[in-house]
């Protein structure tokens, strides 16, 4: 039995389905990352789960107990919002400890505790400032230890890093990541950027228009992408559209003339489909020694990498090669493309 | 430096000083003034001065019964306004469009209605022959008197004044971050812990001045005590139109009208430094 289930969990906002028969296990200490764009439905689950938004059908159980329709305040559920909703009028230690005072936690227990918490997020020095008089990143910590004081069953983040500057963000990731190890709290996170949930999680569900579309590990879902949709939104690649060609035992797809082999798919003889290929995945060669010629049409230098995009008689492809001791093509000029046929997949 | 760009702020602000010296400094040095005026009843105003009126005043039990009432009718209608206003205001802010614009609207419209009409009308429901009273009498209770009390008084001035409270207090609770209610109620506070403790301390600045607006305007308020307190029930303000309109006595109307003016100034700057100090201590901000 799953810590944390849902249940054909459907939300209708009047007659618009938000989101549809959602159906999600949790295991405990498990994070898990609901990502989408914005509108698939992400925040509206973990306000279901949270208990701000009722639940129009089916089930959500936290630890074989129905949470349904239990009231927000009786859940005891961790959550870092994505303004961090401090109570500004209070102070670090007071915000972190209003969780314990309202589980009526004797007083020294409780300053026991909020100290342990704001070691944890290493806001030791700052417990008598007031929200105002911190940082963005040290706001987000104060609402991180504010959540998990209470040591809750689970902790929900609703995207609790995108009011960060980027550099800001990916420390925090390591962090939150590092902070939910020792913790050992079972969480969900929605974020609409794909390398936070990569990065951070354990699985990550991929919603779109209400649905989930895919639920795999980080790198399951890099590597093999179920969608055309998830191909393109979970890290860059190149789609390219063609027919598939089975000569031989060996399967083909044509793209505008050129024969590409490709891993073996149940699609049929002539059907349409496309085939994803990330761009580090595609290697420079000398012209005439890959599996296609191409002519850099722009270059975009990125420090530890090359962003090329590069025409070709499949069309514009875009490539990645990491700024090592070769010297980097220039622009108009020609070179070879080649990749391995695993590295293509073919989606429907 | 451009003559013009450092004259601009005067410039701008030229007609409202000009307003305020003309129609407020003014008039008032003016009172001032002829609050020290000797009055002969026989010669009237004289140009000797005197501070008989205001020892008139300090050592005669009517005026400190007169200030007392006036005092305490307006602290009661503050405490009615904020007791009914700050949950009016708080559903308010909770209302979806189109029902947000609709009430708001609806909370404004005693303001569209003539003072005099709105005291009649609450006179033609509080008299003895008011729909109040005849529903008293039609359950047995016997009469109620409440046209010419100072109830009567305090009911039309809640009605007036309520506006006056409820728009401060939903500015305010339109800053507040609603993601700060939800984060409380998941730490497990229940929503009138939720209330008290998050939403309240929050909108401390809109209560204080809601509460300003209401207690300076109650307390000077003219139309409403004369026409609902009746001939014998005076307020400060009644009693100063009486000296000027009736007795003539207008250095010792001058005397009233400043003393209020004193007197209000004091209370409300010194319920202003009691709540301000409370909210700057936590918020930082005035």
């Amino acid at each position: 039995m799953s810590f944390l289930t849902l249940t054909d969990v459907t939300k209708f906002y009047g007659a618009n389905c938000v989101v549809d028969k959602m159906n999600l296990s949790v295991e405990k200490g498990e994070f898990v990352t609901l990502l989408g764009p914005s509108g698939c439905g992400k925040t509206t689950t973990l306000q279901m789960i949270a208990g701000f938004a009722d639940v129009t059908e089916g089930q959500i159980t936290l630890d074989g107990n129905d949470i349904t329709h239990a009231k927000p305040n009786t859940r005891g559920l961790g959550i870092v919002f994505q303004s961090y909703a401090l109570f500004p009028h209070m102070t670090v230690e007071e915000n972190v400890g209003f969780g314990l005072e309202m589980r009526k936690v004797s007083q020294p227990a409780r300053a026991r505790q909020v100290a342990d918490a704001l070691a944890l997020v290493h806001l030791e020095d700052y417990a008598k400032r007031y929200p105002r008089e911190l940082s963005g990143g040290q706001r987000q910590r104060v609402a991180l230890s504010r959540a998990l004081v209470i040591e809750p069953p689970v902790l929900l983040l609703d995207e609790p890093l995108s009011n960060l500057d980027a550099k800001l963000r990916e420390e925090m990731q390591f962090e939150l990541r590092q902070i939910q190890r020792t913790v050992g709290t079972t969480t969900i996170m929605v974020t609409h950027d794909q390398t936070e949930a990569m990065s951070i999680s354990d699985r990550v569900v991929v919603m779109q228009a209400g649905k989930i579309t895919q639920i795999d590990q980080p790198y399951n879902l890099y590597e093999n992408p179920q969608t055309k949709f998830i191909s393109a939104f979970v890290g860059k690649a190149n789609l390219l559209q063609g027919e598939i060609v089975r000569h031989e035992n060996q399967l083909f797809i044509r793209i505008n003339g050129e024969y590409f082999a490709c891993p073996e798919t149940h699609l049929p003889q002539g059907s349409q489909a496309f085939v994803s290929l990330r761009p580090e995945k595609i290697k420079l060669t000398p012209l005439h020694e890959g599996l296609l010629n191409g002519r850099i049409a722009t270059r975009f230098f990125l420090g530890s990498q090359w962003l090329y995009q590069i025409e070709t008689k499949a069309g514009l492809l875009q490539v990645v090669s990491s700024n090592s001791d070769t010297e980097p093509l220039q622009e108009q000029q020609e070179t070879g493309l080649t990749w391995s046929t695993q590295s293509l997949r073919v989606l429907p | 430096m451009n003559p013009f760009k450092s004259n601009a702020p005067w410039l701008l602000s030229g007609p409202a000083i000009a307003l305020f010296v003309a129609l407020l400094l003014a008039p008032m040095l003016m009172t001032a003034i002829l609050s020290f005026n000797v009055f002969d009843y026989n010669t009237g105003i004289k140009n000797t001065y005197t501070l008989e009126h205001y020892i008139a005043v300090f050592t005669d039990d009517y005026y400190y019964e007169v200030f007392w009432r006036t005092f305490w009718i307006a602290a009661v209608t503050t405490g009615i306004c904020l007791a009914v206003g700050a949950p009016e205001a708080y559903i308010l802010s909770r209302m979806k469009t189109p029902w947000r614009s609709i009430f708001l609207l609806i909370v404004l419209a005693p303001l569209l209605v003539s003072v005099v009409v709105r005291a009649f009308g609450w006179s033609l429901l509080l008299g003895p022959r008011g729909i109040f009273n005849q529903i008293s009498l039609a359950l047995g209770m016997g009469n109620v008197k409440i046209l010419y009390t100072e109830w009567a008084v305090i009911i039309a001035l809640v009605h007036v004044m309520l506006p006056f409270m409820i728009i401060p207090i939903w500015t305010s609770l339109q800053k507040l971050d609603l993601g700060v209610e939800n984060a409380a109620l998941s730490l497990a506070a229940s929503p009138f812990t939720t209330l008290r403790r998050i939403v309240f301390p929050q909108v401390v600045p809109g209560i204080l001045s809601g509460s300003l607006i209401v207690f300076g305007l109650s307390a000077s308020a003219l139309a409403i005590p004369g026409l609902l307190g009746g001939r014998r029930l005076k307020m400060v303000a009644t009693v100063v139109y009486d000296e000027y309109l009736h007795e003539l006595n207008w250095p010792l109307g001058a005397t009233l009208a400043l003393i209020l003016l004193v007197a209000n100034l004091i209370v409300m700057l010194s319920y202003n430094k009691i709540l301000e100090r409370n909210y700057q201590k936590t918020m930082g901000v005035a």
